[in-house]
């Protein structure tokens, strides 16, 4: 293996793990806030990605705009999915709310499935994005370096928002106690809602991203990256923003890694997430940067 | 109602049932006796989930992987040495299992035991996760039986599938399976074992202290339930009799979720209505997938529209109804001869009405 071929691996094992980061920080958002695995994130990722490219494809917009009306769209569409099928729920047990989620995340895929077609569609990526930049050796698409500057900022302003706006000090007081910030005042719902609004455009950011740097889309496209994010929050600690990433990285990396290394595991390229979830679980159940909490008797 | 006329019911009720069996296995044509057998499968597969999300209240997502292990189980063991050779072209069979060839009925029972050894393996670890990150390690794990499977193409054919399965599940077959399944749950639930699931699922913590051994009644409940899920997997790919990998993903978890939450979870008997319901109706709106004549509009086909229905359905079910078909009751002769006795009530009050007033 030359240096080359390493950095060129490097440069996108930086590019999948920046999306992957993307996408979990909205699951570790929203878990932290109402403890509920957000199954149809991942199909709020797809959504995202079938409006820009419908923006571009059917109405002819400029990409850009076409992006920012898929994110603002997605956003809402995130924050309707909560009050239809998480808010009736919140005070029924567990398992109804999760049940409802895997409900949801069914119910986008196979309505996605009539409405956009279950055959892939292959994506046009702009040109600002899909030119081919040298560093001495390596080269990679432009969009490969926009991801991570993207994810990075992002992770910027969400540590803002979340430690230093009014906002984001209701956020941390309705995920500590939910009761509690009530009584406090805190608009709970309110909070939930633009937890949720915020998660979805950031998993719909992540899916236009990748339709960018993988572009075929399929109604089901949602489904893997969903999961594997989550296993990313979790092995971050979950309910943590910077974990999230770190996660989301982590996974990235040993990934592609893996694959460069010893290609005859590619075919298993799909069990590590879960091979290494499973391992973290064992080893430390709150994630890498999670905190330890009593069990409440 | 005494227990002698409940005995004479309910054996009333089996020969009539056998009956039934008889009939369709004679009479009904190819694809209603399918649908009809199709609903003992996953009868077994929902009663199996019912266990773990209904009375130990673990939610295991990795049903499909359990099935996945079973059905291949089975497959190989009941192959005869011929039809493998035919199978494995790419990459020729393991030698040992080669010549291994048995009849159905303990290839059947092994396949439900092996499930149930790997069953057993994932619990250790994966129980001592709590209910949400329970969810995701087990479809994590049945992630990773289905890679394996995959990908080890000397044991399993990786992704061409086995084919040509002999279709050893007939009617009687998997009706049986159906039967000593719902038979084993009802014993199980009644014994003191059923009682102690039932405690760790209202309250971890006051069933420990009451001396449950909460640990192990939740891995012998996963065990237990792998066990089934192993069997209900065999059966369904000798019925179908073909097999491959993709068939065992999450989409098959799914609907047995669905059985299972429609049912009740927590009742025997909603499982057993409601793996009718849904199989029946899985089968009978079929045709929203194809093209539809709408009195002026004619639509294309749309596939997925099905699915939709039913992802629908069960949304509204957990939203608007929580305990499902039977919540978590169990139908008897007691509760029927009671619901009888209520509505003659009601009609005999109509009647009477007229002379009093």
């Amino acid at each position: 293996m030359t240096q080359a071929l390493f950095l060129q691996h490097l440069a996108n094992a930086l590019a999948l793990g920046s999306l992957y980061a993307l996408i979990a920080i909205g699951y570790t958002m929203v878990y932290g806030i109402l403890r509920l695995i957000n199954f149809a994130h991942g199909d709020v990722f797809m959504l995202g990605a079938y409006l820009a490219f419908y923006g571009l494809a059917l109405f002819a917009l400029p990409w850009w705009l076409s992006l920012a009306l898929a994110l603002f769209v997605t956003a809402f569409f995130g924050v309707g999915l909560e009050r239809v099928a998480y808010r009736p729920l919140r005070d029924s047990p567990r398992i109804s709310i999760m049940i409802s989620a895997i409900g949801a995340s069914f119910l986008i895929e196979n309505l996605a499935v009539v409405l956009f077609g279950g055959r892939p569609k292959g994506v046009n990526v702009p040109t600002i994005l899909n030119t081919v930049v040298n560093f001495g050796p390596v080269s990679v698409l432009s969009v490969s370096l926009v991801i991570p500057v993207c994810t990075f900022v992002i992770l910027a302003v969400l540590l803002w928002v979340v430690n230093g706006t009014k906002t984001g000090m209701a956020m941390r007081a309705v995920s500590t106690d939910i009761e509690a910030a009530r009584l406090m005042g805190v608009d709970v719902d309110k909070v939930v809602s633009f937890t949720f609004g915020t998660g979805s455009l950031l998993a719909a950011l992540g899916g236009i991203l990748w339709s960018y740097k993988y572009p075929q889309l399929n109604p089901l496209m949602g489904m893997m990256p969903g999961i594997k994010c989550f296993i990313a929050a979790v092995i971050g600690g979950i309910g943590n923003i910077r974990g999230a990433v770190l996660g989301g990285f982590l996974l990235g990396f040993i990934e592609l890694m893996t694959v460069a290394f010893l290609p005859e595991l590619s075919g298993y390229r799909d069990a590590f997430a879960f091979v290494l979830l499973i391992l973290v679980l064992l080893v430390k159940p709150t994630g890498l940067l999670g905190k330890n909490q009593a069990e409440k008797v | 109602m005494n227990k002698k006329n409940k005995t004479w019911l309910t054996l009333g009720a089996a020969v009539a049932f056998l009956l039934l069996l008889a009939v369709a296995d004679r009479f009904f044509d190819a694809f209603t006796l399918r649908v009809f057998n199709l609903c003992a499968v996953y009868m077994v597969l929902a009663l199996s989930l019912n266990l773990l999300l209904g009375f130990t209240g673990l939610f295991s997502l990795g049903h499909a992987g359990f099935m996945a292990v079973g059905a291949y189980t089975c497959a190989l063991l009941t192959m005869s040495r011929e039809l493998k050779e035919l199978n494995f072209f790419l990459t020729p069979i393991l030698p040992w299992l080669r010549d291994l060839s048995m009849p159905f009925l303990p290839a059947l029972f092994i396949a439900g035991l092996v499930s149930a050894f790997i069953g057993f393996l994932i619990a250790a670890p994966a129980l001592r996760l709590r209910d949400d990150y329970l969810a995701i390690a087990t479809l994590g794990f049945a992630e990773i039986i289905r890679v394996l499977i995959t990908n080890f193409q000397p044991l399993t054919n990786g992704a061409q599938g086995l084919k040509g399965l002999p279709s050893y599940s007939t009617t009687y077959v998997v009706w049986a399976a159906a039967a000593v399944t719902a038979a084993f749950m009802v014993l199980l639930m009644r014994s003191s074992f059923g009682r102690a699931m039932k405690a760790v699922k209202d309250d971890e913590i006051a069933a420990e202290a009451m001396g449950v051994n909460v640990f192990r009644v939740k891995v012998t409940s996963f065990t237990v339930s792998s066990f089934f899920a192993g069997v209900g997997g065999a059966l369904l790919g000798h019925m179908i009799t073909t097999i491959d990998p993709k068939m065992f993903t999450f989409t098959l978890t799914y609907n047995i979720i669905l059985i299972v939450v429609l049912g009740g979870s927590g009742s025997i008997s909603g499982s057993v209505i409601a793996s009718f319901v849904v199989t029946i109706l899985m089968e009978a709106l079929r045709f929203l997938d194809e093209p539809m004549d709408l009195l002026f509009v004619r639509t294309p086909g749309l596939p997925g529209l099905r699915m939709v229905v039913f992802s629908v359905f069960l949304m509204a079910v957990i939203i608007f109804r929580q305990r499902g078909l039977m919540g978590n009751k169990e139908l008897s002769w007691d509760s029927l001869s009671r619901a009888g006795l209520r509505l003659r009530r009601r009609a005999g009050g109509e009647g009477k009405e007229g002379p009093n007033a």
